[in-house]
């Protein structure tokens, strides 16, 4: 069936998301709630990839393929980033960003 | 414009995924928010079926939903104590963060609702499941092999990491 829905409620949809993100990425003090921040964005972006793909070229897939390749790349960075945070846990005893200064010499 | 069931459908999706996500952001207990983005994801696989990409509404379920989530969930029980308690859940930076995030929207908005999109019109007729396996060897062949050595590296680094000493 053709689309009914207009593609700017879609692209609305993801800005909203994007920013609701974008403000846990930024303002949550635990590690664990700026992972969380940056996998709402990803849904963002990925809900963009897939409208555009949708009501742009609905004759291609190349948006999807996009979709799928941030999805494996989310799957990637949330593997790392929780090991990372796990290991900081360990050492450090807390998963609090402010106080996770090693680099800081 | 008409109001049909689709928008009613898309509207009522819309709506429980901006409240999970807010959920995510917004409440204290981690646990809560990992919940809430449980919430999220699912709301974000409908909106992919209402755009009949099924494929990446089931791959969503299974990635986010089966695998980052249930993740996410595990880091916060292994490093509990830390979450409940004294400490504030937003850093100094929050008030500033939530200008910049509304501002950010607000531009966004403006933006993409004054630009013509091109859109076409148009029933999907082709098996897009079949168009995806075959865009992934042919077309996009060399970035899939890429992701995959990615998933392998970052997977084995992860071990790597998280391991005792």
């Amino acid at each position: 069936m053709t689309p009914v829905i207009p593609l700017s409620w879609y692209l609305l949809l993801a800005a909203a998301l994007f920013s609701i993100g974008l403000y846990g990425a930024l303002a949550r003090r635990n590690a664990i709630g700026v992972l969380m921040g940056i996998e709402l964005i990803l849904n963002a972006v990925n809900i963009n990839l897939v409208a555009f793909n949708r009501y742009i070229v609905p004759q291609q897939v190349s948006g999807q393929i996009f979709a799928i390749f941030v999805l494996a790349i989310a799957a990637a960075e949330a593997a790392v980033g929780l090991a990372l945070i796990i290991a900081i846990y360990r050492s450090r005893a807390t998963v609090n960003l402010d106080e996770i200064d090693l680099l800081k010499g | 414009m008409e109001i049909t069931f689709f928008h009613v459908i898309f509207l009522v999706v819309a709506a429980f995924t901006l409240v999970c996500a807010l959920g995510v952001v917004l409440s204290r207990n981690l646990f809560h928010a990992s919940i809430w983005l449980i919430g999220a994801f699912a709301g974000v696989a409908i909106l992919y079926w209402t755009m009949e990409a099924e494929y990446l509404a089931i791959a969503q379920i299974m990635v986010y939903i089966g695998a980052i989530a249930t993740l996410i969930v595990f880091s916060i029980m292994l490093s509990r104590g830390m979450m409940l308690g004294r400490a504030p859940m937003n850093n100094f930076q929050s008030g500033i963060s939530a200008v910049v995030a509304v501002l950010l929207f607000g531009i966004l908005a403006l933006v993409l609702l004054q630009i013509n999109w091109p859109v076409v019109q148009q029933a999907i007729t082709s098996d897009q499941i079949a168009q995806l396996g075959e865009a992934l060897v042919s077309t996009y062949v060399v970035p899939f092999q890429t992701i995959a050595v990615l998933l392998s590296v970052a997977l084995i680094g992860a071990i790597m990491i998280a391991r005792e000493h």
